[in-house]
């Protein structure tokens, strides 16, 4: 077990790198731990647990504007959005039950430094596209902000989008400001049923082309539907989320079902049948089961029209369903110990887009790589950005790639 | 000139010829210019002010070319500074005296439209309303509308992240771009994202969008594309006071709308612009408010409805709803002419750019007038109202001795209230050289050595546009060393477990 260093606030913070820095330790930074699991096992010497930097200090419903210590909760966030009918519009995905852990869990920070995006970020936008400011602690042990809390800000480099996604490696996050947006008054979904998942790319693809307004669109072959809450049947199902005013809504249904009519039998779905569907798409629901938590699992990113073609080059035997119109998809490996990486790292960099080994086994997520490994150039530059950052690597050293 | 650039390198000044022999191997013909008179219309961006002819322009054609002129100018220690279509308001693409001019007009091809995929691929010389153009046949369009589109092009677009008036709902350059390719100082090819929707590792295209030509040269730009909404309508509503049209810009978010465009003018944008288009503005408010609404028609006419009552809440004098696309353009011509109207009545002025929180409009339009009185000079306003976008308009008369110190002063004095009011230096025109010496009103000296190492990653030896955005340049080796103090046990008093 790991030693554990617990920060009171944006100071200590300080005071913990400056003096892992000075005495050639490595931190490994956890809000609440809900995904120590991901990424390349730390080598770390102590956890600096951020979980005590927690609260909101600003919020202004009106300026669409959010501002909390980086440890926050996120459900605490959610809950006070709410009290306003405001919401997250990137819809943070949930990787808690994947790992056999509660939903519902994870920091504001932990949210942004792993760019958790679930289904609307094809309509709203990735959590890097909301998130407006910060304060850190660079691996340098130096307090360093960048952003503001408003949305039109070109003032010097974007330092939040590279904040964003970089999983702890480059700063630990004390203070985030977000963009927050109205919930929509109500959700419906339109449900292809039966079709490929070549047939599925195109009939996303029209839904995604009209003027429909989809914010949710994702496909759910036949072997792994029942696993969703929501369904009319537990067979292939192509659903497509319409969000808004009710009487939008409800047109927009009429008008989308017509439009998917020539792909396949259509069902739809009320609002309340359509939040748990998206609710278990969030939460990648059919690995998180008891008898899918050994498996590796796989987060591959790639153009939505390839989607389906990537995933005819991976082992027939995995699982997997798609998100982003087809620009996302989940692919669990049958076997502990057989990620099948070889295929998928090859399809990728055939079709085009990037893969990550979610969840592994610790042996296999040292041994391989679990983020997609860069070409040369790129390489140099990651690693270049990184050493501006956190010269030493005391911050999550080795999280995303080996010497990182 | 009233803004100090490097020093020019009398090292690199001394075999000018030598280089542009060096540069017209790589890139022939009239590919090189030389000569001071044709260099002339690169001098200068659309901040008029300043001008200052390159010591050299070079016109590549190919990624090649860039890379294998970014090669050689790094190896000669020659700096560059990258152009697109020169609209930049903030002086992002003046040149230097010992710099090459690297202008990528040239790079004019749509190269893919991928209507599968929701995206178009571009060379970056391509204008932004160019990519509207190409796919409108099939009834999409490029989202981020800068008032400039009609000759900006998409590879500014990212080095300023542009914005526009309806990126209030559909975001700015960075929330709509998804890939590029890059080349870097020393000639290196990088392509950064693609046609998927997130990054591989760290997110290195959020960071160059918006870096002002200073992190690499863009020579690729994948964009997203949307379907037009099925219909837009627009309300026009003259208030009393700017308190009131910024209450009203509160209550229609509070009420879970986010229109796609909210324009707000004051008095004198308002008189300057009806004399100039006569769009029926009313002459007797004190702020004018432009809202705009798109989508399926049975939303927008809920929500046009709902906006309407909204205005009515808020002691509007005036409330029209336009009923068809021809009124609805009316409404807008106005607004955007207003810079174009300013044009008559002053010879000159600053189109000043700051953000503020929308809650702080009233105080700062206060503080706006007394500085006018101070500095004896008018301004005009003109306000993204839904993001707080703020463009005064300076007027002034280069004419005049001290009128153009005295409205680069005022504009100066408008950013630091931004930013005191809890804003921001520059919303989506960029820092360049106009804003570069206010950086410390921001940023402290760490924030910005934060800033300057994310630059030695990219470009070490600090060839690219130096003298725009960062007023002090350290070098890469000072920025990279560390000072370690050992420093105690963190917080001793605390059991550790």
């Amino acid at each position: 077990m790991t030693d554990r260093l617990k920060p009171r606030d944006a100071k200590e913070v300080e005071d913990a790198v400056r003096w892992a820095l000075g005495h050639d330790k490595a931190l490994e930074l956890a809000g609440q731990g809900s995904k120590r699991a991901i990424g390349r096992p730390s080598q770390t010497d102590l956890t600096l647990d951020l979980s005590g930097l927690s609260g909101v200090t600003l919020y202004e419903p009106a300026e669409l504007v959010l501002s909390a210590r980086a440890g926050t909760p996120l459900a605490e966030i959610e809950a006070l959005l709410a009290t306003n009918n405001q919401e997250l519009a990137f819809e943070p995905m949930d990787y808690g039950p994947l790992f056999g852990l509660e939903a519902g869990k994870g920091t504001i920070g932990g949210a942004i430094a792993a760019n958790l995006s679930g289904p609307r970020r094809i309509k709203a936008g990735a959590a890097r596209d909301h998130f407006l400011g910060v304060t850190a602690v660079t691996g340098r042990a130096e307090t360093i902000k960048s952003g503001g809390r408003v949305v039109k800000n070109v003032t010097g480099y974007d330092m939040c989008k590279v904040l964003a996604g970089s999983w702890g490696t480059l700063a630990a996050m004390t203070d985030v400001t977000v963009k927050v947006l109205p919930k929509a008054e109500t959700e419906a979904t339109v449900i292809v049923e039966g079709l490929d998942d070549a047939r599925a790319s195109a009939a996303m693809a029209a839904a995604m082309g009209s003027s429909c307004d989809v914010s949710g669109a994702a496909h759910l072959p036949d072997h792994v539907a029942s696993w969703f809450d929501g369904l009319p049947k537990p067979e292939a199902a192509t659903a497509l989320r319409l969000e808004g005013v009710a009487p939008s809504v409800a047109h927009r249904q009429q008008t989308l079902a017509a439009l998917m009519k020539p792909f396949g039998p259509v069902a739809l779905l009320d609002e309340k049948d359509s939040r748990a569907l998206w609710r278990s798409v969030r939460q990648v629901k059919p690995f998180a089961a008891e008898s899918a938590r050994e498996r590796p699992l796989w987060r591959i990113s790639t153009a939505p029209s390839k989607g389906h073609e990537i995933a005819a080059l991976i082992t027939p035997a995995a699982q997997m369903f798609y998100d982003w119109a087809g620009g996302l998809i989940w692919a669990a490996m049958p076997f502990a110990h057989e990620p099948d990486a070889a295929s998928i790292r090859g399809a990728v960099a055939s079709l085009g887009g990037h893969a990550t080994l979610v969840r592994a086994p610790a042996s296999l997520r040292a041994s391989i790589d679990v983020f997609e490994p860069e070409a040369a150039g790129l390489r140099g530059l990651s690693k270049r950005v990184k050493e501006g950052f956190d010269p030493k690597g005391v911050l999550n050293p080795g999280r995303m790639w080996a010497g990182v | 000139m009233t803004v100090r650039m490097p020093e020019a390198d009398s090292a690199v000044l001394a075999k000018r010829d030598r280089i542009v022999a060096g540069l017209r191997a790589i890139v022939a013909g009239e590919g090189v210019i030389a000569t001071e008179r044709e260099m002339k219309p690169f001098e200068s961006d659309g901040l008029t002010a300043y001008r200052q002819l390159p010591m050299v322009v070079v016109l590549p054609e190919t990624t090649e070319q860039v890379s294998q002129v970014l090669a050689y100018c790094h190896g000669e220690g020659v700096k560059v500074v990258p152009r697109g279509a020169g609209t930049s308001l903030s002086g992002g693409a003046l040149p230097l005296a010992d710099g090459v001019l690297l202008g990528m007009a040239k790079f004019n091809r749509i190269r893919d439209i991928d209507f599968a995929n929701r995206v178009v691929v571009v060379e970056p010389g391509v204008t932004n309303l160019a990519v509207s153009n190409a796919v409108a046949h099939a009834g999409f369009y490029y989202a981020p509308d800068p008032s400039s589109q009609i000759a900006c092009t998409i590879g500014g677009n990212v080095a300023e992240n542009s914005g526009g008036v309806h990126c209030l709902k559909y975001g700015m350059t960075t929330n709509n771009v998804l890939g590029c390719e890059l080349v870097l100082m020393n000639g290196e090819v990088l392509r950064l994202g693609g046609k998927h929707l997130d990054a591989a590792g760290y997110d290195l295209l959020g960071l160059i969008t918006g870096s002002e030509g200073l992190l690499g040269v863009v020579t690729e730009v994948t964009v997203r594309i949307l379907q037009k909404a099925e219909c837009a309508r627009a309300v026009l509503v003259g208030f009393p006071t700017s308190e009131d049209a910024g209450t009203c810009v509160s209550r229609i978010i509070g009420a879970g709308i986010i229109p796609a465009g909210m324009e707000m003018m004051d008095r004198m944008a308002i008189h300057v612009v009806e004399e100039f288009v006569h769009a029926g503005y009313p002459l007797d408010v004190e702020a004018l408010l432009i809202v705009e609404i798109d989508g399926p028609r049975a939303e927008v006419d809920h929500l046009i409805g709902r906006v309407e009552q909204i205005a009515k809440q808020c002691r509007s004098m005036t409330c029209r709803v336009s009923n068809s696309e021809d009124e609805r353009l009316l409404f807008w011509s106005g607004r955007k002419a207003a810079f174009g109207a300013v044009g008559r009545i002053s010879p000159d002025y600053f189109c000043m750019d700051g953000t503020i929180p929308r809650a702080r409009l009233p105080q700062v339009l206060a503080a706006m007038k007394t500085m006018a009185e101070k500095y004896q000079l008018r301004v005009a306003n003109v306000f993204h109202a839904g993001d707080g976008n703020l463009h005064p308009l300076i007027l002034y008369d280069a004419n005049i001795p001290g009128e153009l110190d005295r409205a680069e002063q005022f504009g100066a004095d408008v950013l630091k209230l931004c930013v005191k009011v809890g804003g921001v230096l520059t919303g989506e025109h960029g820092v360049g050289v106009e804003k570069r010496d206010l950086m410390g009103e921001m940023f402290s000296e760490l924030d910005l050595a934060a800033q300057q190492r994310v630059k030695c990653a990219f470009d070490e030896k600090g060839l690219l546009n130096p003298g725009k955005v960062f007023p002090t340049l350290h070098s890469c080796a000072e920025l990279g060393r560390i000072h370690i103090s050992g420093g105690k046990l963190p917080f001793p008093d605390i059991p550790r477990f």
